[in-house]
């Protein structure tokens, strides 16, 4: 007990839960944007692989680290491009055209990374994002910008989509599709547009893992993030407020994990501590299930015409 | 853009789908070699020499098709009744952690059975620890209503932690100088090989007999009916008087199972014990060649050949051209996005407006 105490009184404890939260919010933020306007996207951990090597590579070629975020961006929105026109253009499976955009983004990245490097051992580094020490706010100076940026996201996304007519279209077509064609929304057009920028931020937050957490591109580094983030926004009920309570909670368990395997303070064997964020994240969404708000036309593919 | 539906679809392009899918895989792929540098026709050459040209090649890529086929069934059957199973991955390893647990476990404590009910035991155990692992989703996507995507994709991540737990702990050949491995099996339940002086073992003729056995489920039997009718419309077959969620756990338990097998079946033919980089994504990849394979059952024996042997081709190109072997994962991707087009464009037209 008083291990934990210790743990939770020290400062650097919550600079790690704000840090470990940043790709979640970011990720979350960007499931959520798709899942509002009815369209499920588990392209995303592939998406956030893809960002996590784009936007290191455009900085390691010599570009600032911004430019390397708006490319990580960049990239989510042309996988998210390929995702709406497969479920929206097309009106394939939701599911199946997600995991072949995880399959292709991650393949292609390795791919992408084995070609420019071919015989290195070591990653190549590049230098991160420093701390925002002129903030003068304890846990958040400690950050680098891209947390402020996630953290500033989080009211935003909120106020777009209750607050201006644009968050109403979009929450109408993954309501109700039908309802908003009739109003003179196009479907079509307001899902293509949610989920390229809800793939962009899918892609941001790979770039954080790159550019900011670390300072190189692993394989395996993205290690199911990208699915937790797909449970986070059901315990969230698809509103960005709780994404981020669920993010940094998630963040909390994970942090508190970290610290009790190392130092010699684990009684038990580092897998079952390993173990806990992904037991978290299921016993959330059973916690969640009964009153779990699904939009009501989320994974449903919406053909003109056709009821 | 709009989808019309055709009322028939040509026999012209119910073959053209397939064969433009590819055309468009390779034209893909192509402009990757390019990029790392290659010869594409020579890389193609070596590709489907490594894969298909030789006896030996042709052995490697039936071994590396035996778990595929599986996985690739427990795909199907699932699909088929719209329980989208992702978690084939970690039910590989709970068969794999149960075979060795039943086949090598008590070595030196007595406890002895004639070979031949061990290795009946050593398959059902396998079967059984895939089965239990997917019923937990199916249960909660019935009762309570969670998408089985998720939990099934967490608890994958869930098992191969297990498993290193135990290959740390209470499964670890101590033997093995510290390397993560578990015991062996007896040598008795090891399968006997099909060509002698290669990997490729009788695994081979269980798995494409399992997919006989699942095809004639899925066609003849009052499951497969339900099963077929709960993937089509499960508030019709539910009205119609199909016991929907019976059915689920039914399909869930049929799907773990396979995928239970598939475990059982690498560690008794290829492997002999357990490690933790046994399967490189088998799971993910039955999903692919159940998508190939358009669900059917054995299609999804040809689908499995088809990609096992771009892996193994990719392996021994690699090695001979410096292409990275990811363009195997590039190419079955990219596969699996175009041959899902080319079908819906044999049911659809695009109209452009």
């Amino acid at each position: 007990m008083t291990e934990l105490l210790d743990i939770l009184s020290n400062l650097s404890f919550w600079v790690a839960v704000l840090r470990i939260a940043t790709p979640l919010i970011l990720g979350t933020l960007g499931v959520l944007l798709c899942e509002r306007a009815g369209v499920l996207n588990l392209g995303i951990e592939g998406i956030m692989v893809a960002g996590a090597f784009t936007g290191w590579l455009t900085v390691y070629a010599g570009a600032p680290l911004w430019t390397g975020v708006a490319v990580a961006a960049g990239t989510g929105a042309v996988l998210g491009l390929l995702h709406a026109f497969l479920t929206v253009g097309l009106a394939l499976s939701q599911h199946v055209s997600g995991l072949g955009i995880t399959l292709l983004a991650t393949s292609l990245s390795y791919y992408g990374y084995r070609v420019s490097f071919p015989k290195v051992s070591t990653p190549p580094t590049i230098t991160p994002f420093a701390e925002m020490g002129w903030l003068g706010l304890p846990v958040l100076a400690q950050q680098t910008p891209l947390t402020l940026l996630a953290l500033l996201l989080v009211p935003l996304l909120g106020y777009v989509l209750y607050r201006t007519p644009l968050g109403l279209s979009v929450r109408m077509v993954g309501e109700n599709p039908q309802a908003a064609e009739g109003q003179g929304v196009s479907v079509a057009k307001v899902r293509t547009g949610a989920i390229v920028a809800g793939s962009a931020l899918m892609g941001m937050a790979g770039s954080f893992l790159t550019l900011s957490a670390f300072n190189a591109f692993f394989f395996n580094m993205v290690n199911g993030r990208g699915w937790i983030c797909v449970a986070l926004v059901v315990f969230a009920s698809w509103r960005p407020g709780k994404a981020l309570l669920g993010a940094l909670l998630f963040a909390f368990f994970d942090a508190i994990q970290l610290r009790l395997q190392q130092g010699g303070r684990a009684v038990l064997p580092y897998q079952l501590y390993l173990m806990l964020p992904y037991v978290l994240s299921i016993l959330a969404l059973v916690l969640v299930a009964r009153k779990a708000s699904y939009p009501q036309a989320l994974m449903k593919p919406y053909r003109k015409g056709e009821r | 853009m709009q989808l019309v539906k055709r009322n028939t679809s040509s026999p012209a392009a119910l073959v053209l789908a397939p064969v433009g899918a590819v055309l468009f895989t390779l034209l893909i792929s192509a402009l990757l070699v390019l990029w790392a540098g290659a010869p594409v026709g020579q890389t193609y050459g070596l590709l489907l020499q490594g894969g298909f040209g030789s006896v030996f090649a042709l052995s490697e890529t039936l071994t590396r098709a035996v778990p595929l086929m599986l996985t690739g069934l427990a795909a199907a059957v699932a699909f088929r009744a719209r329980l989208f199973n992702i978690g084939a991955e970690g039910q590989l390893y709970v068969g794999a952690l149960a075979a060795v647990a039943v086949g090598g476990m008590h070595g030196g404590t007595g406890f002895e059975l004639p070979p031949a009910l061990l290795f009946v035991l050593m398959l059902l155990a396998a079967a059984l620890a895939g089965a239990l692992l997917l019923l937990g989703p199916a249960l909660m996507k019935a009762r309570l209503g969670v998408d089985e995507v998720v939990t099934t994709l967490l608890l994958n991540f869930i098992v191969l932690l297990l498993v290193s737990l135990m290959l740390d702990g209470p499964m670890k050949d101590p033997t093995a100088m510290g390397w993560p491995q578990s015991v062996a099996l007896l040598a008795d339940l090891e399968l006997g090989k099909l060509i002698a002086q290669t990997r490729l073992h009788n695994g081979l003729l269980g798995a494409c007999a399992l997919a006989v056995l699942v095809w004639a489920l899925l066609k003849y039997t009052v499951l497969g009916f339900d099963i077929r009718a709960v993937g089509a419309n499960p508030r019709a077959a539910a009205f119609a008087g199909v016991p929907v969620t019976r059915t689920v756990v039914l399909v869930a338990m049929l799907s773990g199972a396979l995928a239970g097998l598939a475990g059982a079946i690498e560690v008794a033919g290829r492997t002999s014990y357990l490690t933790l980089d046994m399967s490189p994504g088998y799971g993910y990849s039955g999903i692919v060649i159940a998508m190939l394979a358009g669900l059917h059952p054995l299609g999804v024996v040809a689908a499995s050949v088809f990609v096992a042997g771009v892996l193994v081709g990719a392996d021994s190109m690699s090695r001979a051209v410096g292409v990275p072997t990811y363009i195997a994962d590039v190419i079955v991707a990219t596969s699996l996005i175009s041959v899902l087009v080319a079908t819906l464009l044999t049911q659809y037209k695009v109209k452009f407006k």
